[in-house]
């Protein structure tokens, strides 16, 4: 990767960048503007990531950068440490299923240490983790596991859903006070856009009408996005006309704009891969019924994966979230007095 | 039997049940006098050096600890190799063809693991991680099924109960903590069995590492844990792993014995695996071996391995190589010759044909599985999601 100029520069712009290009700025701009920020994971030093989200930072930053032993609960802890200690980690998990053994550390500590100590001890740190199907992966790395952090009160969870918000929502995580949970969406990590990372984005807690449309609402977030996105083109066609909303930060939860949202079209459907079952998607629609009712002209629908494990690769197709299955549900959303 | 019916022995002591099936017998504890550390600890260090009873070149070293395995098995040890390098490189190929997702090689590490399940008998467990498919083959299992997982078909491609194999483990060390609970549950059915279970030299980093040790040795489990030190973990060389002498000396901690083994001598393996099999197998708990080997491909086939290492690093364990050595060996012995190897590539290559065929027949996968293994009884929730699924497959056919 050539070096590129900061975004901290107030020059405007105009690139094409991945995701994970985007994610790779975020942390190189903090890196030179904050020393206490530190970056630590398996395989992030010479390697630069197994997805290459952190290529070229050890060279730049020397140990800055660094791998550490092979454990994730040890990596959250000892990166918790380093936060009372006064840095700002950035952690790596290098997969969505590989952080669970750091699962009592997120919960019991990060989540926990403001609210114990009464905010005399506050984290300021960041765990990045990719997270989500559709790559062909064997099992335990395709998992959405948004829903287990977003259920643990203390928790900041944002998941950007392209390079301008990878940058701006990393930054803003390295930013907070408080420790966030940065959701990538590895599916996504190689899509390109034209951004220019001078322009500020909306911040933590604030979702994004993506597309405007007056008939139904499609709320999404992360690599769902794109496929919500689909889907609206699809409708058109149809004669359809569908809004679509990026949540990018599912706690804070932006009930405001949802529920403007919602309230222009009067229907909704939610969005996420994850498993419905008890998740986050469950938390959107629940809202909505509770806060729209009067606007809603049909129950709430949510577009989500089977109460199942992962499948394995050949039958992820089954399992992941489709146009298809999105536009069924929008037809489901009682447009005609029957 | 129960446990609690303990009758007074004719000294008037309290005799507890030979063999209790619901709860066993604690491990013998240690003497109450027994000072907090003791030089007679030292036997549970390892070796200064590994263990070598052939030299790469192929000559015999005499060990006083360890006597030579018998010559047949060490053939049986050599085909088996020759037949796992087989294995390993047409799965390669199979991916580079597009037929499996990712391969992780062992290619260069045949010794450990022709030599990890060798040991074993039909009811022993056999703990593989995702880089011990040749282990799992050497233990039974069909080598189409071992690759099924990677070809994208199901999770675990075979029947554990089937030659007594566990899947094989993705999320590190996780599966050392399951196997060291085969063992204790295998000792308190009062059963022969014992367990290998295998990891690489980063997943001793984990703490489920470190947990089953500790619960293998707490409870005398017959469990052997067998650290294939590759000196890698993706790109992390060891020294990022441990600050300690070596991976082994960590046994004396768990209070089990700890033994450093040439990882490409499968005679050293066979002799010092065999020796831990048998200590577990008599009751005597768990063993630590640490097998000293090398990574010699990528992790797998979508990495990157100039990235972080030289291939002068790689070429200088080349004359290591773990069949080549016992090639040598066994032909100095006149063990094998030119009738035996061609025979012998023969069968590897009945064998690489048999995945070739199987992995390019189209598998009829029927999406419905998805739903039905979840729990016991399907949900009604995942009744109806199946149907739905089943719905919209209908509705795709009816539209073509
Ligand atoms: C809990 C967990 N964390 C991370 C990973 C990702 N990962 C897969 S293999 C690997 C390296 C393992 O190295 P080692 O234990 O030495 O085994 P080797 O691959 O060298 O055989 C990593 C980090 C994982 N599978 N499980
Ligand atoms: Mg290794």
């Amino acid at each position: 990767m050539s070096p590129m100029p900061s975004a901290d520069s107030p020059v405007p712009h105009v690139e094409k960048i991945t995701v994970m290009q985007a994610l790779n700025r975020a942390m190189r701009d903090a890196l030179r503007h904050d020393e206490t920020v530190h970056v630590l994971g398996e395989d992030v030093g010479t390697l630069g990531g197994v997805f290459r989200v952190t290529d070229g930072l050890t060279k730049e930053f020397g140990e800055r950068c660094f791998d550490t032993p092979l454990a994730e609960s040890g990596i959250m802890g000892f990166a918790i440490g380093m936060a009372m200690g006064g840095l700002r980690p950035i952690v790596e998990m290098q997969f969505d299923a590989f952080a669970y053994p750091a699962f009592e550390q997120i919960t019991s500590h990060v989540a926990k240490m403001r609210n114990r100590t009464k905010g005399q001890v506050h984290l300021p740190m960041v765990i990045r983790i990719p997270y989500g199907g559709g790559i062909g992966g064997v099992e335990h790395h395709c998992d959405s596991s948004e829903s287990y952090y977003t259920h643990t009160p203390g928790l900041t969870v944002v998941a950007p859903s392209n390079p301008a918000d990878a940058y701006h929502l990393l930054r803003a995580a390295i930013a907070s006070p408080d420790p966030v949970i940065v959701m990538e969406p590895k599916r996504l990590y190689w899509s390109k856009a034209e951004v220019d990372l001078s322009r500020p984005r909306p911040g933590i807690g604030k979702a994004a009408i993506v597309r405007e449309g007056k008939d139904a609402t499609i709320i999404a977030y992360g690599q769902s996005v794109p496929v919500a996105l689909e889907a609206a083109e699809v409708a058109k066609r149809e004669g359809r006309d569908l809004q679509v909303v990026d949540l990018r930060s599912l706690v804070p939860f932006d009930d405001a704009t949802v529920m403007a949202a919602v309230a222009s079209t009067g229907r909704a459907v939610v969005v996420a891969e994850a498993q419905g079952f008890s998740s986050f998607s469950s938390e959107v629609a629940a809202r909505i019924g509770e806060r729209c009712f009067h606007s809603l002209a049909a129950p709430v629908r949510r577009v989500t994966g089977f109460d199942i494990p992962y499948p394995p690769p050949k039958l992820e197709k089954h399992y992941l979230v489709s146009v298809d299955r999105i536009l069924d549900a929008v037809d489901s959303l009682q447009w005609e007095d029957q | 039997m129960n446990c609690r019916q303990t009758s007074p022995n004719p000294d008037g002591t309290l005799m507890t049940p030979r063999q209790p099936r619901t709860a066993p017998t604690r491990a013998a504890e240690p003497p109450a006098e027994r000072p907090a550390y003791d030089l007679a600890d030292a036997h549970l260090l390892p070796t200064p050096e590994p263990i070598q009873l052939v030299t790469p070149e192929g000559s015999p070293v005499a060990d006083p600890r360890l006597p030579m395995p018998d010559t047949d098995t060490l053939v049986r040890a050599h085909d088996l190799m020759v037949q796992g390098r087989r294995f390993n490189d047409q799965a390669h190929a199979l991916v580079r063809q597009g037929r499996l997702a990712v391969y992780p090689s062992s290619h260069g590490q045949e010794a450990c693991q022709v030599a990890a399940a060798m040991v074993l008998e039909d009811q022993d467990w056999l703990f593989p991680t995702y880089r011990d498919t040749v282990a799992a083959m050497v233990k039974g299992v069909d080598p189409v099924q071992i690759l099924l997982l990677l070809a994208g078909d199901w999770h675990a491609g075979y029947d554990p109960y089937a030659h007594c194999c566990a899947p094989t483990a993705t999320p590190l060390a996780t599966q050392l903590v399951h196997a060291a609970g085969v063992g204790y549950a295998a000792r308190v059915k009062g059963e022969r069995t014992v367990v290998v279970a295998m990891c690489g030299d980063g997943a001793t980093s984990e703490g489920d590492f470190h947990e089953a040790l500790n619960f293998a040795a707490v409870f005398k489990a017959p469990v052997i844990f067998l650290v294939q030190n590759n000196e890698f973990a993706i790109s992390v060389p060891l020294s990022r792993q441990t600050a300690a002498p070596s991976l082994a000396a960590k046994a004396i901690g768990y209070g089990m014995p700890g033994k450093r083994v040439d990882g490409n001598d499968v005679a050293a393996l066979l002799a010092v695996l065999g020796e831990a099999v048998d200590r577990a197998r008599a009751g005597e708990g768990p063993t630590l071996v640490e097998a000293h080997t090398y990574r010699m491909q990528a992790h797998t086939n979508a990495d990157d391995a100039t990235r972080y290492r030289s291939s002068e690093a790689v070429k200088e364990w080349e004359p290591r190589d773990p069949i080549l050595r016992s090639q040598a060996h066994l032909l100095s012995l006149g063990a094998i010759d030119d009738e035996h190897a061609t025979a012998l590539t023969q069968r590897v290559e009945e064998m690489a044909a048999e995945m070739r065929l199987g992995m390019s027949a189209e598998r009829e996968l029927d999406p419905t599985v998805l739903f039905d293994h979840v729990f016991a009884t399907p949900t009604p929730q995942l009744r109806e999601q199946r149907a739905q699924l089943l719905d919209e497959l209908a509705r795709e056919e009816a539209a073509k």
